[in-house]
């Protein structure tokens, strides 16, 4: 049974649709990557599944339960990291913690103990006691999610948990999301970055103007695109036609081959290897510089949906939840 | 040792209560640790005191009181008022920063994140009171009407700088942006506690301007605690300050919290 579940979900800023009827759900234990471009409507999903903001229509439910009749048995259930860490930069990441621990109605000596547990399990027993506010990007994002974990929750959300972090901090934060998923945590992962839903989710939904457009394995998806492609860097003088005939036996039949000045970009089948390819190409005796499979990723997936790139300009949609932005929408 | 978390549990108010004290020893814990509010809590008012005392002291007479009598009532409430600020910058700072998000994702009261706020202003303001008070009795000030008057004068004036946390409330979950809130919370109060009788006696003021700090809440409060610190007669003030303490308190809760929960479902 999915423990998330969003049935045909709208909301309007104003005259802005921010989602047009929305469905999605998610299986005990899973992730959910939920992909899609700047201001396609990703956070307002978001908050609207953690009780942050009603829907104008359509239903929500976690763990069953609907999420505007019943707004404090879904937040008993549910952990939220939003775009922006949201640490107390006044305190200490252990206080930060407690602070939730508290707020879940823990005694004192329970909170300290969950508190531990986490300081521990996120590698953060050295800056325990040290105040947030002078901590890297990395580091707060690591305390926002360990926040979001005090009550052991059943679902988490992450919104674009790796935004703005360094190319360092994002691995170490995919890390951290596998471990969270290894223990069969349910989870909906919202994100712009391709190579993040590919890398963390089981499935993905892609969204666009506030409609899923797309959804499935990452697989499956590609599979829509076609398959993967072997850019073939021609000798000097090099033949087209040889080169053609020595891949035979891979060329997929339902793409088509492009000639790009050297680089001869060739369909080929499901599992096709460097190796495969080198091996042919020897044996036909045809020589060639360079050699690469090319396998489609979730930015062609995009492409092949929409007609434009995930990353073609969009009005933000920052989902930030500072005032400005409220009165911007008004 | 494991919690065990009620996934089913309800509120109440006893609940609301426990949320509301958890908030506040958030924003308390942080206290010693910011040097600006701790000299803004404790430094500021003590400059004051010295300040008012010795520079303008001299030329200001005020009838029927020894000046310091006369002062630091008018510091103790306007130092208690200014305090109130931090509650419109600080809502306004949880706001941008996604904090309230992570609040209102919680299972806990909504008024709890506002209530949590104005009561940590409330203890600030006790702490600044105390240090307050060493330098007052220092330079010459005494509880002149007894230790329960002087007890009734400063609950007088916490009541109204509590209500005052209301009304920042409300800015700080109005205005735009931290920046906003930091003057919007403030500049209104020089021409509050200004116009009023805090540091001059209304009556050398010229005939309008009188008109306008005589109806001021401020004056009225300061007026009530004065007395009661210095043994006259308190006559009306008394229970006016309270009366108006308690209607801004009531009115700007009821709007702020209104205004809460608007303001965050966007």
């Amino acid at each position: 049974m999915p423990v998330v579940v969003a049935e045909g979900l709208q909301k309007h800023f104003g005259p802005t649709k921010a989602l047009l009827g929305l469905d999605l759900s998610i299986e005990a234990g899973t992730v959910l990557g939920m992909l899609g471009p700047n201001g396609a409507g990703k956070t307002t999903a978001v908050r609207i599944l953690s009780t942050l903001l009603r829907p104008d229509g359509g239903r929500a439910f976690i763990d069953g339960i609907d999420v505007v009749r019943e707004p404090r048995r879904v937040r008993n259930r549910i952990g939220l990291t939003g775009q922006y860490a949201a640490v107390d930069e006044r305190l200490t990441a252990r206080e930060n913690l407690e602070l939730i621990g508290r707020f879940f109605r823990m005694s004192s000596a329970e909170a300290r103990a969950r508190a531990s547990e986490l300081l521990a399990r996120f590698d953060l027993v050295d800056a325990a006691d040290r105040v947030v506010g002078g901590f890297s990007g990395g580091m707060r994002r690591r305390i926002d999610i360990s926040m979001s974990l005090v009550s052991r929750p059943l679902v988490l959300f992450l919104d674009e948990p790796t935004t703005g972090l360094d190319p360092r901090s994002r691995l170490a934060m995919w890390d951290l999301i596998d471990e969270l998923v290894a223990d069969g945590m349910t989870t909906l992962l919202t994100t712009q970055y391709l190579d993040e839903a590919e890398r963390l989710a089981h499935e993905v939904v892609v969204i666009d103007h506030g409609q899923a457009i797309a959804g499935g394995t990452v697989d499956e998806l590609k599979d829509r695109v076609g398959g993967a492609r072997a850019d073939v860097t021609l000798a000097a003088g090099g033949d087209q036609n040889s080169v053609m005939s020595a891949m035979s036996a891979m060329v997929r039949s339902s793409g088509s081959v492009v000639r790009d000045g050297d680089v001869l970009q060739v369909p080929v089948r499901a599992g096709t290897t460097v190796l495969n390819v080198m091996r042919a190409l020897d044996a036909a005796g045809v020589e060639i510089v360079d050699l690469s499979i090319e396998r489609p990723t979730l930015d062609d997936v995009f492409m092949t949906l929409t007609g434009r790139g995930a990353s073609q300009d969009e009005p933000p949609d920052t989902g930030q939840s500072t005032i400005a932005k409220r009165k911007a929408d008004k | 040792m494991t919690a065990t978390i009620n996934r089913d549990a309800a509120g109440g108010v006893r609940w609301a209560l426990h949320d509301s004290i958890n908030e506040a020893g958030r924003h308390l814990r942080a206290i010693p640790r910011s040097p600006e509010q701790l000299l803004f809590a404790t430094l500021q008012p003590i400059m004051f005191v010295l300040l008012f005392r010795y520079v303008f002291g001299g030329s200001i007479r005020v009838p029927g009181y020894r000046y310091e009598q006369f002062l630091i009532p008018g510091i103790f409430a306007q130092t208690a008022v200014f305090g109130s600020s931090y509650t419109a910058i600080g809502l306004a700072e949880d706001l941008s920063k996604g904090f309230i998000d992570r609040l209102r994702s919680l299972p806990i009261s909504q008024a709890a994140v506002l209530i949590g706020r104005t009561l940590s202003d409330l203890v600030r303001n006790i702490i600044s009171f105390v240090v307050m008070f060493v330098v007052a009795f220092a330079i010459g000030f005494r509880f002149e009407g007894g230790i329960l008057n002087g007890l009734l004068a400063t609950l007088l004036l916490l009541a109204f700088s509590y209500s005052f946390s209301w009304i920042q409330a409300w800015v700080g979950l109005s205005v735009g942006s931290v920046e906003a809130a930091n003057s919007a919370g403030f500049l209104w109060m020089f021409p509050l506690t200004f116009v009023s009788s805090a540091f001059v006696s209304t009556a050398s003021l010229t005939p309008w301007l009188r008109r306008i700090a005589d109806l001021n809440p401020f004056t009225v409060v300061t007026n009530a605690a004065r007395a009661l610190y210095s043994d006259k007669p308190v006559g009306d003030a008394a229970w006016q300050s309270l009366a108006w303490a308690i209607g801004i308190t009531i009115v700007f809760a009821v709007i702020s919290i209104r205004k809460f929960e608007r303001v965050a479902k966007r």
